[in-house]
């Protein structure tokens, strides 16, 4: 099937592996994050660890919305949820995230609060025309991959002048919790990165040029095993060379100034930066958008005044070192003890980008046995 | 029977009214003129409480299940066809010849009639061409907004040759595990159909009694050890209730998947995979390696499993994976699906 077969060929993928590990030189490590928990997951899903040598090691970034999430915006959902003059819309991913006392979406669905999943937020405007004796509120969160569709409604929403759709505004900025990450203290350095493709698409590579003035070497790289590879060999060339640049290898998808229709939307609804608390990085400076003063009408927190309250992160879960790539999820001693996808304690381990899912649904076969671990 | 009621049913305008599960002549005209009208058999028109039935050559085999589908009508069956096949199929996976279903409705006050009318000549039909007579009955009638149109229980009985042993506990490291054909088209269409999704080649459900192919392939291989259809959950919770319940690992060649194309791209598309899609006509089985090869051919030999495949092999593992061999000879686990990725689904 073009676009699917082509780039998970098992010849292709075992000449670039093949051709990784001749390319690797001894005595020397490769670190790579990949920033996106999609990434993240192709990885695990396509076991293409398997296929890289031990000295190249990927480590688990920070590219996962749901996981970045704190407790406290979750539980600031779940609340709203449990107004009774509300729907409270959301994309799947977010339904069994936990919020503080493993308080959930879907949890606040049965017991009354109107929750419903939407695969768009045209969706959402919808449910919002079709109730117009209720408050509709569109959870709107993610990267800049998905604040293009929250633009859009926000846009449609004023010009059709609908009175009762607002945004639960979680948008967030991926440069600033790359440039968290590399500020960070870490016990081992990285040496490149594994840039996101979808966020790369809406605001193109060249935003990373600072990570590569900084020292690193960066390729944006698409999703697909053929794609994965090829980024890690462009990187390892980098980093033999002693060079350090934007590279794209995802031509196929995105260029370098990214989508300007998509950015446009964006600068016209949600043109500010606010400083917004992320899991396993405090509060970070201009890292979350801002709906714009022309929008507030249609931004929930300010309809409804709601006042964000920081809670403290699960006892014990280790979600804060996952997502700032410092701990492994098998380190966690809940991985597959107390916290399964099926009963998560973070969000780590349910949204489908998080870090702790994809070792637990693809990888966990490699990890040694544990008496108290469910197996199967 | 006509002359017993001043007006005919009106089928092509009327409505269920709460008047029709009231116990009064309405329900009895619903009953005579909708559902026995279509599904009517001798068993059934003995018109008591219990349906009376012949002795049974065997041992007995009886399920149940309930049927909520969103929408009621898709691409390749509606909620009746799949109410009987479902429960046909669970009969003939203990090997059973399926003998009996009944039929429970509960209907929302406001279905229209014309909609009921075509869902039980649906169930008609699929049980006719599947040899299995509704001889049961029950209907029930709740406000508006206490059901989405209707939701339907059937309940299958059937009985059991001697000497075949097929049961979810009963694989062996060894084992060859084989699939009756592509998988994920019933959830795709029904999601595509749901979410007003088209796609440049419709997807239709599988929807499909599989009683006939199971017959002769107990018939030709009474080895078999384990039959089961891989529905809600799709593959990966089949194969995972399979293992846990045969303390066994499982290996499945992702190569050897039959997928449709079509179901593939809507997969990649929406991000779902399709290992965790629901069908409603295929069917796993796992025999003694030696086996194998006759029991492959004897299932591309009947229509329903034409695409019939050898996808993997059951092994020893007291940590009961199942793990997938990519298609790049690579490994991961197949772990069951979490969460509600496709309600209403069947």
């Amino acid at each position: 099937m073009r676009f699917i077969e082509e780039y998970r060929d098992s010849g292709l993928a075992h000449d670039l592996a093949a051709a990784i590990a001749a390319a690797c030189q001894p005595q020397r490590d490769y670190v790579l994050m990949e920033v996106c928990g999609g990434h993240t997951h192709s990885f695990a899903r396509h076991g293409l660890e398997e296929l890289l040598p031990e000295r190249v090691r990927l480590v688990h970034g920070p590219g996962c919305p749901v996981c970045v999430l704190p407790a406290g915006r979750i539980d600031a959902a779940i609340a709203l949820a449990r107004n009774s003059d509300v729907i409270l819309c959301s994309y799947g991913d977010m339904m069994r995230v936990p919020g503080s006392k493993r308080a959930t979406l879907i949890a606040a669905k049965a017991v009354g609060a109107d929750v419903r999943m939407v695969l768009s937020t045209l969706d959402a405007l919808g449910i919002a025309r079709a109730n117009p004796e209720r408050e509709v509120v569109f959870l709107g969160i993610g990267f800049e991959t998905t604040a293009p569709g929250t633009a859009v409604a926000l846009q449609i929403a004023r010009s059709d002048r609908l009175t009762n759709f607002s945004v639960l505004n979680n948008h967030l900025l991926t440069p600033p919790a790359i440039r968290a990450v590399l500020a960070m203290p870490a016990d081992t350095p990285l040496h490149g990165l594994i840039a996101p493709g979808h966020v790369s698409a809406v605001i193109g590579t060249r935003v990373y040029d600072e990570f590569a003035v900084g020292g690193q070497a960066v390729v944006v790289a698409g999703f697909e095993p053929l794609d994965l590879l090829q980024s890690v060999l462009m990187l390892i060339r980098q980093i033999n060379a002693g060079v350090a640049r934007v590279e794209n290898g995802y031509s196929r998808a995105l260029n370098a100034d990214g989508n300007r229709l998509a950015l446009a939307a964006i600068a016209e609804t949600m043109p500010g930066r606010r400083a917004f608390e992320w899991r396993g990085f405090g509060l970070l400076p201009e890292s979350g958008m801002q709906i714009a003063e022309d929008f507030a009408e249609f931004d929930a927190e300010r309809r409804f005044a709601l006042n964000y309250v920081s809670v403290p992160d699960p006892k014990s879960c280790i979600c804060a070192d996952v997502v700032r790539g410092a701990r492994v999820p098998e380190a966690c001693k809940l991985f597959g003890t107390v916290c399964t996808p099926d009963d998560p304690v973070g969000p780590c381990m349910v949204s489908s980008e998080g870090a702790c899912a994809a070792q637990w649904r693809y990888g966990r076969h490699r990890l040694a046995p544990s008496g108290e671990q469910i197996s199967a | 029977m006509s002359g017993r009621f001043t007006r005919p049913l009106d089928i092509a305008g009327g409505r269920v009214e709460m008047t029709h599960g009231g116990g009064g002549r309405a329900m009895v005209q619903l009953v005579a003129e909708l559902f026995q009208a279509e599904l009517g058999n001798p068993i059934l028109a003995q018109g008591n409480d219990a349906a009376l039935l012949p002795p049974a050559a065997g041992r007995l085999v009886m399920s149940t299940d309930a049927y909520v589908v969103s929408p009621l009508f898709f691409p390749g069956g509606d909620i009746g066809s799949m109410a009987v096949h479902g429960t046909i199929n669970d009969i003939a996976m203990s090997g059973a010849q399926p003998l009996y279903l009944s039929a429970a409705f509960i209907l929302e006050e406001g279905l229209p009639l014309a909609d009921l009318a075509r869902i039980v000549a649906s169930m008609a039909r699929a049980s006719r061409e599947a040899g299995v007579p509704i001889v049961t009955g029950d209907t029930k009638v709740v406000e508006r907004g206490k059901a989405d149109g209707l939701f339907i229980t059937t309940t299958g009985v059937g009985v059991v040759a001697d000497g075949l042993m097929i049961a979810g506990d009963a694989i062996r490291s060894g084992d060859v595990i084989l699939l009756s054909g592509s998988i994920g088209d019933h959830g795709i269409a029904i999601l595509s159909q749901r979410e007003g999704l088209s796609f440049s080649v419709p997807i239709e459900s599988d929807s499909a009694a599989v009683h006939g192919l199971v017959a002769d392939m107990v018939a030709a291989v009474p080895e078999i050890r384990c039959l089961r259809d891989p529905t809600r959950g799709g593959l990966s919770a089949t194969l995972n209730e399979l293992a846990t319940q045969s303390g066994v690992g499982l290996v499945i060649e992702e190569s050897a998947i039959p997928i449709l194309p079509v179901v593939r791209g809507a997969c990649e598309i929406l991000g779902l995979d399709p290992l965790g899609i629901a069908n409603e006509g295929k069917l796993i089985a796992f025999c003694p390696p030696e086996h194998a090869e006759a029991l492959l051919a004897v299932m591309r030999a009947h229509p329903l499993g034409r695409d019939a495949a050898v996808i993997g092999v059951a092994i020893e593992d007291p940590r009961r994976f199942v793990r997938l061999r990519t298609t790049l000879g690579t490994e991961r686990v197949i772990d069951w699906m979490f969460g509600a990725q496709l309600p209403r689904i069947c």
